[in-house]
């Protein structure tokens, strides 16, 4: 194959087995035959890993020995080697742009079972890249520069931690956290698994930090309203929801709290999971960062009517703290990335009926109990029932929301150890017997099998089986005024009713009820369970498929803290590396202006990343390559067809049509 | 008037014919007619199931041909046991070919023939799902205000053939009681065993299953259990004096849904057969109204002479 003016085209073409994942269902020895055979094919192998060194190497040498000036590897996802075979593309003196990759694994292989035919698709997908590449040019990468400071989106344990590290690299944060405080879940646990050390002990140090630290800006009550532009530089709008407190005057000094209209709290505390009553004007919790309080507009008489004596204005009178006319003010800041770190709730008890939570009282939640337990939770650490008794006996569900076809699959990982340590707590403080009934005891961790062992020693019971109904009706006449917990002991082989003064429900991490929202948010994708979906299960665990986005934490799934501050290190870390560098490169594939353009402007709304202009002096369309993402809107919607883009001419599109829908005839 | 295909079972001719005399001018008052099959025969029920299952399908589907050939869309019947065998008959027949093979040459030797068409459904299932709570609500006459009945389903009717309602917490009963302005009383036994033909052959477990249901009733302030099985009401009306003398009292009226139906529909208590009960009961529809609002909402209502239920129900 000749192009009049230009060298003839010497196509190099691989196809690579991937050990049995391609070879085991396409005959990779036929594909490199029939391209053997195509117009303009040089050289045609079949290689068993391609991407290994040798591998590489092999076609580093045949573009010098063979003069070979195009490239094709018919192997995996672009996603994955792509940037491998460009590299090495380089190397044996090309432009990388005139390699082009064909997908036969995930296209091929691993979505047919008849080998004939997919071997035969593979064969029309080469026909196609043959046909495409002879069209390819050679192109540069840009570099665009990176916005050196970081926004991170949860202030629980996740984001605190990555925060941190990127503040203490010196780097520009902002952390953003809906609720008026820091902390997140971890701040309302008792104790952490399995050393006991206390969880504010461990945590509110490092949120006062956070609230101190030069480098962090943090914005507590705020919402992440609207993110535009593209890695290394994000444009966020932050939205400040009003909590009617200066926050630059309140010292927290909490006088408008003993002042409030109202004389007793009346509310409940969602802080306490509902078991303790607040006023409308309230601290989350005594260690909150900032230490300044919030007006709950559901709540307060001021917001909702405009009539009330407004007593804790008159309390405040020295400092006006306080300030009713706030309403929700919107920021923008740009940062060149974001760590998500939104974190998760819990399952909702209710939906699992056969568990009686909300209708029995004293069916409680994990969370309920971490609160009962708590030195500065509703009761002071004294673990009571709702009409006051100390329980003698007391069961806990494992598995509630985890593990179960009727409501969710998953294992929630951190409630076996957490119910663990509720166990050993309860034990301790009532000495109460203790149940724990469970499916399987999952305690892979440092120390954690130990401490199950612990437990064993300390005469807590375990009972393996899924209970099937936690009841009040009494079998026999010492059950009467119980709750009992029907479970078929899978162990002992039979049905048991055990009663109890009182049930814990061990209950399920669940995505946040707007993960949906707030995936669309950042552009990212989530898991068939709602999770948010990192870029590889094991090799990019922090990545997203949006560039310059990054996960920590339970928002991309269940896990316990210490791995959950280790993946937020990680993530900070791969912000590290995009901000320290200091320059992205970009790809060529953007979109350009050609001659015959009309001006007639269609295109500049289609554009997401408003990269398209008119220039005045012309009066013609441009696009500015830094910001344009390659994404085509503009090229497919151009009515006069002036847009063309690189790497996706009209010419090479057709030409891979064109292979694909005729292919020559396979051997 | 809309017409069903009707299989009472032996139940409703015998020990039940107050759940066929409640049920019969219910469903009239809501439009509905219910034809009965001609010559049916029995379902096939407990002893053939636990004998020979081929031999109770054979029985069971000749009485699901014969309402083919009746030609009206559906059965209905309101036995749990009927409603079981004749829905498991149907899975069975439309499962194996085997089962289906021996079932149609017995048919084919009386002539008949079975092609699997005809949906078994239960009137609770008809009466909420096809009537609609909306119009039944609409024909009641006098509410059955401040009733408090326990809604009892018994096992076989969500189970294992869960077409209508949850398997373990069903709610069509409760709703239903509820349109009729009863006070429906959480019971979650609402499935558990009666004890079912235990009470004949096994008494003492038999026995300890119906006082089990019984107590908890009455524990939680029942005045009436409602149920949808007449071997339900059976056991948890006819053994009070043995259960009394192993365990001690636990009166309380059982009665079938329909019977509460018709109440509600202003219908004669007598024509409900009703007088049938060995429990009595009777509700004296309106007679509490009145009462309930000259009470101050701090003081307990006073015992109604509305129910005469008799036992220790009060306390």
């Amino acid at each position: 194959m000749k192009r009049n003016g230009e060298p003839e085209i010497r196509v190099g073409f691989y196809v690579c087995h991937c050990g049995h994942n391609i070879a085991n269902t396409v005959d990779c020895a036929a594909v490199a035959r029939y391209a053997a055979t195509l117009p303009g094919v040089a050289l045609a192998r079949d290689y068993k890993y391609m991407c290994s060194d040798p591998g590489q190497e092999l076609l580093r040498q045949d573009i010098q020995e063979h003069r070979l000036n195009r490239i094709i590897v018919a192997s995996c996802s672009p996603l994955l080697h792509e940037h491998t075979f460009r590299e090495a593309t380089r190397k044996g003196g090309l432009n990388p742009f005139f390699f082009h990759m064909v997908n036969i694994r995930e296209h091929a292989a691993w979505v047919h079972t008849d080998r004939r035919e997919a071997t035969a698709k593979a064969q029309a997908l080469v026909h196609a890249a043959v046909r495409r590449v002879a069209h390819h040019q050679a192109l540069q990468t840009k570099r665009a520069p990176i916005h050196p400071a970081v926004l991170v989106v949860g202030g629980g344990i996740a984001g605190i931690h990555a925060a941190l590290t990127l503040a203490d690299a010196g780097k520009q944060v902002f952390l953003v956290e809906r609720e008026p405080s820091l902390g997140g879940h971890m701040a309302r646990f008792d104790k952490t698994f399995p050393t006991l050390d206390c969880a504010a002990c461990i945590l509110t140090p490092k949120m006062s930090r956070v609230g101190s630290h030069p480098h962090i800006t943090l914005w507590t009550y705020a919402e992440v309203a609207k993110v535009e532009g593209y890695v290394g530089n994000y444009e966020v709008t932050v939205r400040h929801k009003p909590r009617y407190v200066d926050a630059s005057r309140c010292v927290g000094c909490q006088d408008c709290i003993k002042a409030c209209i109202y004389k007793e709290p009346k509310f409940p505390d969602t802080f306490n999971a509902g078991l303790s009553k607040r006023k409308p004007v309230y601290l989350p919790f005594p260690q909150a960062t900032p230490q300044v309080v919030v007006i709950d507009p559901e709540t307060c008489i001021q917001v909702k009517t405009g009539k009330c004596k407004q007593t804790c204005l008159e309390a405040c009178v020295d400092r006006r703290a306080i300030d009713f006319t706030q309403r929700e003010t919107l920021e923008r800041v740009t940062v060149g990335a974001i760590i998500v770190a939104t974190g998760f709730k819990t399952f909702d008890a209710s939906r699992a009926p056969a568990y009686g939570y909300g209708v029995y009282p004293n069916v409680y939640t994990a969370l309920e109990v971490e609160r009962l337990v708590n030195a500065s939770g509703p009761t002071g650490g004294a673990i009571v029932l709702r009409d006051g008794r100390q329980p003698e006996r007391v069961g806990i569900i494992h598995c509630v929301g985890s593990r179960d076809e009727k409501t969710n699959r998953w294992c929630s990982r951190v409630c076996c150890m957490y119910a663990l340590k509720l166990a050993h707590l309860i034990k301790e403080r009532t000495g109460a017997e203790v149940f724990n009934f469970y499916i399987d005891l999952r305690t892979p961790g440092k120390g954690y099998d130990e401490f199950y062992g612990q437990l064993l020693e300390e005469g807590v019971q375990f009972i393996r089986g899924r209970v099937g109904e936690v009841t009040d009706w009494a079998f026999m006449p010492e059950e009467e005024g119980h709750l009992v917990i029907r479970v078929e002991d899978t162990l002992a082989g039979y049905v048991r009713r055990i009663p109890v003064d009182m049930v814990v429900l061990a209950v399920g991490l669940e995505p946040q009820a707007d993960a949906q929202a707030v995936r669309r948010l950042f552009n990212m994708s989530c898991g068939g369970e709602g999770f948010f979906l990192e870029r590889h299960p094991k090799l990019a665990p922090v990545n997203t498929f949006t560039e310059g986005v990054f996960l920590a934490g339970c928002c991309q799934g269940p896990k316990d803290i210490p791995d959950t501050v280790a993946q937020a290190g990680a993530a900070a870390a791969e912000a590290l590396v995009l901000l320290d560098r200091g320059y992205l490169e970009q790809e060529p594939n953007t979109a350009f202006v050609l001659e015959d353009c009309s001006g007639c402007k269609s295109c500049l709304p289609l554009c997401p990343y408003r990269a398209i202009t008119i220039a005045p002096e012309t009066e013609r369309a441009v696009i500015n390559e830094a910001l344009c993402k390659g994404c085509g809107t503009c090229v497919a919607s151009c009515p006069s067809g002036s847009i063309g883009q690189n790497l996706f001419t009209d010419q090479e599109l057709f030409s891979e049509i064109e292979g694909l829908l005729a292919p020559a005839a396979a051997t | 008037m809309t017409t069903f295909a009707y299989y009472p079972g032996c139940s409703l001719k015998g020990t039940g014919r107050a759940y066929e005399e409640s049920l019969l001018p219910v469903l009239a008052a809501l439009g509905i007619k219910l034809e009965e099959l001609a010559d049916w025969n029995c379902c096939g029920a407990t002893a053939y199931m636990a004998v020979d299952e081929v031999k109770a399908c054979v029985m069971a589907s000749r009485n699901l041909a014969l309402a083919e050939q009746l030609g009206h869309r559906e059965l209905v019947t309101p036995c749990s046991a009927c409603y079981l065998v004749l829905n498991k008959t149907k899975q069975y027949l439309g499962e194996s070919r085997a089962v289906a093979q021996v079932v149609q040459r017995a048919l084919g030797l009386v002539g008949l023939s079975y092609q699997g068409n005809v949906p078994v459904r239960h009137p609770l299932d008809l009466l909420v799902n096809v009537v609609g709570l909306p119009a039944i609500k609409e024909r009641v006459r006098d509410p059955l205000t401040g009733l408090k009945v326990v809604p009892y389903y018994g096992c076989q009717l969500v189970r294992p053939y869960a077409t209508f309602d949850d398997q373990d917490r069903p709610t069509s009963m409760d709703r239903l009681l509820g349109v009729l302005g009863a006070t429906v009383v959480p019971y979650p036994l609402k499935t558990r065993c009666c004890g079912g033909s235990l009470t004949g052959t096994l008494p003492e477990p038999g026995l300890h299953c119906a006082y089990i249901l019984l107590k908890e009733a009455v524990k939680r302030g029942a005045e009436v259990i409602a149920t949808v099985c007449p071997l339900c009401q059976f056991n948890l009306d006819a053994y009070h004096h043995k259960i009394a003398a192993k365990w001690g009292p636990v009166r309380v009226p059982t009665v079938y849904f329909t019977q509460l139906m018709g109440l509600a529909f202003g219908l004669p208590a007598r024509q409900l057969g009703l007088h049938r009960g060995l429990v009595p009961f009777a509700f004296e529809a309106g007679a509490r109204r009145p009462e309930r609002e000259v009470v101050p909402p701090d003081r307990p209502p006073p015992a109604t002479p509305a129910c005469r239920a008799g036992g220790p129900l009060a306390s």
